[in-house]
């Protein structure tokens, strides 16, 4: 049930997803009807738009929070991360599968999108990404299956699945690790068209790393949300040990961020007064702000700033990508790009689209453990025990 | 042998009829309003471009390297050992990587159209596998643009150079050395970036960036699978070892 005082709030989000729905679907008519020209400002100098930059690469990176938490709960066995695991799955899950209903818009010939498992280029990196978001897309649906069989209480089908369980997860890691990266190889390829401040060598470990950022805010930001419209239990011991996770993570990030910077003498460009150079410091500071407040104890501590800082972390990656994805590569295409309404519109709406499934889903399905549930008939949230 | 084409821009006159030809061949409309169109596009594969009282012709490079082929995923793009770069656009799915990757800015996209396809001068690969010159080297009145085995027009470009007055050529075969060397090749009177040519371009083949990382894909997984396995058996150790004391603390008690 729905808390009376979020009532107006919740009818406020419904009517707004309405209007991104019909937008959206308009949108979709546009662009089955009139092509990738008529429902985009793509053109032959700029070919990849917000379609890639924000529904693509920020999709799967958003969904780093699934392999990240798989990894620690089920591989470095750290038990009470375990409470936050399956909605991070479920984010995971969907965040793939709303990739791959981006990549139809964004295809020219969606219906061939099968191509890359039968037509093998392995000198392509946008192969390995195909193969990546298939073969993750799969182990992501297998490790969320489980919630599904639980609901139903299919027992044999959970003990089968108990089976492959560690192989799974350790093919999840490693098809995560791959895809993160090679979404930052994809940029390999244009060292002489990509900005300085971000064409480095390393991009592929670059947003990797950013990734495990970004799916670690995705977690604490999650959480969050669902504890507001659930009113469930905020596991804010928890919430918090990954926000000081987070805390490493940015540092070690920005360390690399600066020291590559340095490295490849890109120092002096923030000198140079251009749009490119504002931008970069833009998501400097979305980074950087987080961090350096995730090392204090009462923010840690503090449930409404620990969301604000996840929050800015995630704006951060979503500039950064969007940056590396059409910033940073405008001067070189010699013309500039702000996308259509209806790529907007398409965007928007399998953002709503996310959050209303992942609703859904929390609705019906055994998402957060019956443990973690403070309301009805569950135990209280187990306290977690220091020194794991 | 491999061919290619040597465009000589100091002796071309901008008469377009190497575009109209190309049209012709690609089954492409061509009119007064096209030949206006100084930029590659869908239905303009080969365009002449005015740079004051010089001219300058766009085309595919088809690069003795190509980058699109390297970069597409689905082996559309190919090359030939003829030299043509080739797209089969049967087995593209719209992608555009190789438009997105093309350090010359060269495969164009039908915009419009609901099943679009990727278009490129593909050298006349039908044409060459024929044992003829390219169509827009047939139809060059003034030999500017001149078709033959690539080392043949490298001699002969070299001979141009050597053998011009003072300042009728800048003292460079654009090609040679490009991304790793193209099968078009260019001569001009000016430093070519003043004609429109890009000249920042690393001289290794583009493809070996993203090789580099490609190629380590089997050792990461091999390491990887490795390092997960081992943390596993040692995180879950500590539960062994926990499990077997707390039995013997039992047993003593």
């Amino acid at each position: 049930m729905i808390p009376l005082r979020n009532r107006a709030n919740v009818s406020f989000w419904k009517l707004l997803a309405m209007l991104i729905a019909v937008a959206g679907a308009y949108a979709t008519y546009i662009r089955i009807a009139h092509g990738l020209g008529g429902a985009t400002n793509l053109n032959d100098q700029f070919p990849w738009g917000l379609w890639i930059g924000f529904d693509i690469l920020c999709g799967v990176g958003l969904a780093a929070g699934g392999f990240t938490l798989a990894a620690a709960v089920h591989i470095f066995n750290i038990e009470r991360y375990k409470p936050i695991l399956r909605p991070a799955i479920l984010t995971a899950f969907l965040g793939y599968l709303l990739v791959v209903l981006a990549l139809m818009f964004d295809l020219g010939l969606p219906y061939r999108v099968w191509h890359p498992l039968v037509m093998w280029n392995p000198h392509s990196v946008m192969f390995e990404v195909g193969w990546c978001v298939t073969l993750y897309t799969t182990v992501l649906a297998l490790e969320f299956v489980p919630v599904v069989f639980e609901q139903f209480r299919w027992t044999k089908a959970l003990k089968a699945m108990r089976v492959i369980l560690i192989p799974l997860v350790s093919l999840g890691v490693i098809l995560s690790t791959l895809h993160q990266s090679s979404l930052g190889s994809l940029y390999l390829i244009v060292p002489e068209k990509l900005y300085a401040l971000w064409y480095t060598p390393l991009l592929p470990v670059m947003f990797f790393v950013s990734a495990i950022c970004a799916g670690l805010a995705m977690t604490i930001f999650e959480s969050w949300q669902s504890s507001k419209a659930f009113g469930k239990h905020l596991e804010l011991p928890l919430l918090s040990s990954i926000g000081r996770i987070l805390a490493v993570a940015l540092s070690v990030y920005l360390m690399m961020r600066f020291l590559d910077l340095w490295n490849r003498d890109a120092l002096r460009l923030l000198l140079v007064r251009r749009s490119e150079t504002y931008l970069f410091l833009l998501e400097f500071v979305l980074f950087l702000v987080p961090m350096l407040l995730l090392y204090r104890r009462r923010i840690l501590n503090n449930p409404v700033a620990l969301y604000g800082c996840a929050v800015l972390v995630l704006f951060g990656f979503v500039t950064n990508r969007l940056n590396v994805s059409v910033t940073g590569m405008e001067a070189a295409s010699g013309v500039s790009y702000l996308p259509k309404w209806t790529e907007v519109a398409v965007t928007l709406a399998i953002v709503a689209l996310g959050f209303t499934i992942f609703g859904l889903a929390c609705k019906y399905l055994p998402i957060f453990g019956p443990e973690t549930v403070v309301e009805g008939h569950g135990t209280p949230a187990p306290v977690p025990s220091e020194g794991d | 042998m491999p061919k290619g084409v040597l465009y000589d821009s100091t002796m071309c006159v901008g008469c377009r009829l190497c575009e109209k030809a190309c049209a012709e061949h690609h089954d492409l409309p061509y009119n007064d309003d096209i030949a206006k169109e100084e930029k590659l596009s869908a239905h303009k594969l080969t365009a002449v471009t005015t740079h004051g009282d010089k001219f300058m012709r766009r085309f595919c490079m088809n690069c003795l390297s190509p980058t699109c082929v390297s970069v597409c995923p689905v082996a559309a793009l190919r090359k030939s050992e003829s030299g043509p770069v080739t797209y089969d656009a049967s087995r593209c799915m719209g992608c555009r990587y190789c438009m997105f990757a093309c350090p010359y800015q060269v495969p164009t996209y039908q915009w419009d159209s609901r099943l679009p396809v990727v278009k490129k001068c593909d050298m006349c690969a039908d044409r060459v596998a024929a044992g003829k010159p390219t169509a827009c080297a047939e139809a060059c009145p003034t030999g500017a643009t001149k078709f033959g085995d690539r080392d043949d027009l490298i001699a002969e470009a070299r001979q141009r150079l050597a053998t011009a007055a003072t300042g009728q050529y800048y003292q460079k075969i654009y090609g040679l050395e490009e991304v790793g060397g193209t099968s078009m090749l260019l001569l001009a009177a000016e430093p070519f970036e003043e004609l429109g040519v890009k000249v920042d371009l690393p001289h290794e083949p583009m493809p070996v960036l993203t090789w580099g990382v490609l190629s380590e894909i089997p050792s990461i997984v091999s390491i990887f699978g490795v390092l997960l396995g081992g943390v596993w058996w040692i995180s879950h150790r500590k539960e062994e070892v926990a499990a077997a004391e707390r039995a013997e603390r039992e047993k003593k008690s």
